[in-house]
């Protein structure tokens, strides 16, 4: 009987133990396995940093050649102090990784197509859709080009080695706690891995196009309404330089193809869609004033670059300091350098150039094996990489993509994005597939001393363009609309192009010395905020794909402003005039018929007429123009795009309000289902009566204020709302310069005041380490959302002793 | 005594234990410590699971009251769905005390003859 008893408890003790000891499914949600997870010696609880945590150590590793010395101050940012440059390197990215490892791994899994491995196969799709994007293909040629810079390959392999030493001796027991949640382990870090990083930026920078949905367009419109809806500039465009700038025609001049008008203009419809696309918010501002412009004399460059908001952050602060280079400002878990920031003698600082560079080509396969296609007259030789995805819990997929001269064949019979039929055949032409080493743009900036270091670091740029701005101490200021950008002709890359002959294909790049720049104009500043780079005079195609809004209030206050503070810069980055607004709004005041209107809707009628286009907090005229403007654009278009095909791109909002400033009889206000003709009255006066119903629901549950109905939060990047940041009292939108949105706006905001001893501030919304169970995983996010700002410290070895340094971290040879 | 003498072990060698080993090693513990020293199964449940539910709890409490309850706030609020530390802290030590309590009963079991009769 005791041996019955024995043997039972036996085995319920030993069931016990692996039901705990397993990943579950609870209630159809994966759960971590409890008994490890909850060990306080194993699991969740050595995540619980202790809030007196000492963070001061001494560490020993072969792969050093010198001492190095960090210096953790109290916002917990790094100043690092080595002998030579490798062992900055190495410093770095064994700091990447003991703060933010998991998120560094995350990307780079992701950019790699290779999310399956880790969470099943809902990320499937993703992953077959990245590798058919050619992005390992990418990154492994990015690589080659890294790796052939002696310079840059020891810069990479000793950011590498840091990595892997953290790896290395991290015990289980702390890793981060996203690991433990999702049961899994970290796999050493490589160089490969960098460019996949690299990559994934320019996935989220420059892989900005709708052929699909303009080809749709297209085929849908008359060629005299696609005009009217898609036109190539705005009437409101202040470009990045100036108008009325000369351009020298182009060195080689462009050849259209004899078919483009038969051919191309009159595109048949497609119905592939891809599955995500990077944010249309992407972008950014920066600007340079010269001294003329500030109180004491000195340039000030200001940056912040509006990405997706998450935590942890995408951004780490430290300073980086060699005999040969001393650099402070915002990197990158996963790569090497400081991003933006500044040095001893300047500043640099970047926005979105957000150029189409990114192109599809019908391709013509000879049979369903894929192993021709017709080209040039003949058929060619298809190339194929075989991509094994490896899925959690399920046997490898295995995705065959074919490789013709445009690029991959990103869509096929077997792959079409969001559709689950696609008969066509699309090759992807992106630049991203170029060799190029961008990390050696920002080892140059990071040693620049002057405005000839600049132009030569930034010409290194390719993929993604950005607009890059400078400052220096001795007083210049500039910015280059910079990248590698293809040659077009007037619509090429607009819509997907024939792919059976190279007439089609891109003809060169852009030389470098036709670049658009400023270097010191007279005005004395140089700004951009991702609206078109120039006007119509320049001599290139440059797409039709930029926003306006943000470049017009930015110009026009730099403009009136003189005699300027970095305090005066902090206020107009975190500035929350709506200029759309102020354009809009006396449409809606002169058209709404007041007569029509009940006691309630002209209640709200005068929070719009009173409201002063402040996208302010507390501000409830921004929400009530928010809803009326949406109903309106809804209402004008809906018709119109009723049975237009899928995927469809949709006109730009400021494209709308241009089209009914210059006529009152814009085509598209007229309802096509009505037999009479609709004014803009009648329109304006019904979308603020729909409106209106939407707000009075909004105010009866208490949200009518902007920051309210705004709602921005900073998600956890497995968006867990215990890991992120829910409901934060912060203003602006879209067409604010500080464009925060729900979920996306400034992910870093700096200004550098370029005075002897450089004077900067700086925040951005998160904290410096990745671990939720840290005081520093989000002790920014309050600072940044009332518009707060810290002083950034570019530190010297002899103020070591300063007290806002808390810990210190000997690095030593072993 | 036997109680306090084998809680007090149970404790003290599982959180040595997990200092090396993964954590189901407080089931062994418990195990080898219930079979040397010998009680009625049913006591020897009682002394397994108070033990390394105090041992869990109470470290658990500890870190986490070191580190002003931050993740105890957000991880009950994904675990449990709701934002309470100490429901956290209750469950750790009552996984711990399961897997304790049962280990020492089989351990408990392990001879034919008690002493404890």
């Amino acid at each position: 009987m005791r041996i019955f008893f024995f043997v039972l408890f036996a085995a319920i003790t030993i069931g016990l133990v692996i039901t705990l000891n397993s990943r579950l499914t609870i209630g159809g949600k994966p759960a971590p396995a409890f008994g490890k997870f909850l060990s306080p010696q194993h699991g969740l609880w050595q995540n619980a940093e202790a809030d007196k945590e000492d963070f001061s150590a001494d560490l020993k590793f072969n792969q050093l050649t010198g001492k190095v010395s960090v210096y953790l101050d109290d916002r917990l940012v790094p100043h690092i102090f080595a002998e030579n440059e490798n062992d900055v390197y190495f410093v770095q990215g064994y700091l990447h990784a003991k703060f933010r490892l998991w998120q560094m791994e995350l990307q780079t899994l992701s950019a790699a197509g290779r999310a399956s491995d880790v969470v099943g196969d809902i990320a499937l799709n993703h992953d077959r859709e990245f590798r058919r994007l050619g992005m390992v293909y990418a990154a492994e040629n990015s690589l080659k080009e890294m790796e052939a810079n002696e310079a840059i390959k020891s810069e990479c392999d000793a950011y590498t080695a840091g990595v892997n030493a953290y790896i290395a001796a991290l015990p289980e027991s702390k890793l981060p706690i996203e690991y433990k949640l999702l049961g899994y382990k970290p796999e050493k870090w490589s160089n490969l891995k960098t460019a996949l990083f690299l990559k994934y930026m320019s996935y989220d920078l420059a892989a900005h196009e709708n052929d699909f949905e303009m080809t749709n367009a297209q085929a849908f419109f008359s060629p005299k309404d696609f005009n009217i809806l898609y036109p190539p500039i705005q009437d409101s465009l202040d470009p990045i330089i100036p108008k009325g700038t000369l351009y020298a025609a182009p060195k080689t001049a462009l050849k259209i193809p004899a078919s483009a008008d038969s051919l191309y203009f009159k595109n048949d419809t497609t119905s592939v869609e891809e599955l995500a696309k990077p944010n249309r918010n992407n972008g950014s501002n920066n600007w340079a004033v010269s001294g003329s412009k500030t109180k004491n004399g000195a340039p000030i460059l200001c940056n912040d670059p509006h990405l997706g908001l998450n935590l942890p952050s995408l951004w780490i602060e430290m300073q980086l300091s060699t005999p040969t280079f001393n650099s402070y400002g915002a990197s990158f878990p996963g790569a090497p350098s400081i991003i933006i920031g500044y040095n001893d003698s300047c500043a640099f600082g970047f926005t979105n150039g957000g150029r189409d560079v990114r192109d599809y080509y019908e391709i013509k396969f000879k049979d369903d094996q894929r192993t021709a296609y017709w080209f040039n007259n003949e058929w060619k030789q298809t190339d194929f990489r075989i991509e094994t995805i490896k899925v959690n819990g399920k046997p490898d997929f295995i995705d065959t993509v074919a490789y013709t001269v445009f690029g991959p064949v990103m869509y096929d019979r077997s792959f079409g994005g969001k559709r689950n039929t696609n008969q066509k055949n699309y090759a992807v032409r992106w630049t991203a597939h170029n060799n190029s080493n961008e990390l050696l743009i920002f080892n140059m900036l990071n040693h620049a001393k002057n405005y000839a270091d600049y132009s030569a670091a930034v010409i290194n740029l390719h993929t993604p363009g950005q607009n890059c701005a400078f400052a220096c101490k001795n007083g210049d200021i500039a910015l280059r609309a910079q990248g590698e950008f293809p040659a077009k002709w007037k619509g090429q890359g607009d819509f997907i192009m024939p792919g059976e002959d190279s007439s089609y294909m891109w003809q060169y790049m852009i030389p470098q010395d036709e670049t658009p720049f400023q270097y010191n104009p007279e005005r004395g500043f140089v700004s951009s905020a991702n609206q078109r780079p120039t006007d119509s005079a320049y001599p290139y195609y440059l797409g039709r794909e930029y926003p306006s809004s943000r470049g017009i209030i930015v110009n026009r206050k730099l403009a009136e402003m003189q005699q300027i503070t970095p305090g005066d810069m902090m206020a107009l980055q975190t500035d929350n005039y709506n200029v759309f607004a102020e354009m809009a709004i006396p449409v809606f005041t002169k058209n709404i018929n007041a007569a029509k209107l009940n006691e309630a809707e002209k209640g709200f009628l005068n929070l719009l007429k009173s409201w002063n286009y402040r996208s302010e907090i507390d501000s409830k005229g921004a929400t009530v123009f928010n809803l009326v403007w949406k109903n309106f654009y809804d209402t004008v278009y809906a018709d119109e795009f009723a049975n237009a095909p899928q995927p469809i791109r949709y006109p730009f909002e400021s494209t709308l309000l241009e089209g009914i400033l210059k006529d009152s009889a814009y085509k598209f206000l007229d309802d096509i289902g009505t037999t009479q003709k609709e004014t803009l009255s009648d329109i304006a006066t019904m979308s603020f009566k729909n409106a209106v119903i939407e707000l009075m629901k909004i105010a009866s549950e208490g949200r009518l204020e902007w920051g309210k109905f705004k709602d921005t939060h900073v998600n956890h990047l497995l968006k867990l709302p215990g890991f992120s940041r829910l409901h934060l009292p912060i203003g602006g939108g879209t067409n604010c310069i500080n464009a925060t949105t729900s979920d996306h706006g400034p992910s870093w905001r700096m200004v550098v005041s370029l005075t002897e001893k450089t004077e900067a501030y700086g925040v951005y919304p998160g904290g410096q380490s990745g671990n939720p169970g840290s005081k520093f995983y989000d002790n920014f996010i309050d600072q940044w959302a009332a518009g707060k700002y810290y002083p950034l410290w570019l530190m010297t070895k002899e103020e070591q002793n300063d007290r806002r340094i808390k810990w210190k971290m000997h690095f030593n040879k072993s | 005594m036997k109680f306090f003498v084998s809680l007090l072990l149970m404790a003290l060698l599982s959180f040595a234990a997990c200092l090396y080993l993964e954590w189901w090693s407080i089931a062994i513990v418990c195990f080898i410590i219930a079979a040397l020293i010998r009680q009625r199964p049913g006591v020897a449940f009682m002394t397994g699971f108070l033990s390394l539910f105090l041992l869990w709890a109470g470290l658990s409490y500890w870190i986490s009251n070191n580190n002003g309850h931050i993740l105890a706030h957000k991880m009950s609020l994904i675990l449990l769905q709701k934002d309470n530390p100490s429901l956290l802290i209750l469950l750790t030590g009552l996984i711990g005390g399961l897997v304790g309590g049962f280990a020492a009963v089989t351990g408990s079991l392990i001879r034919a003859k008690p002493s404890a009769r």
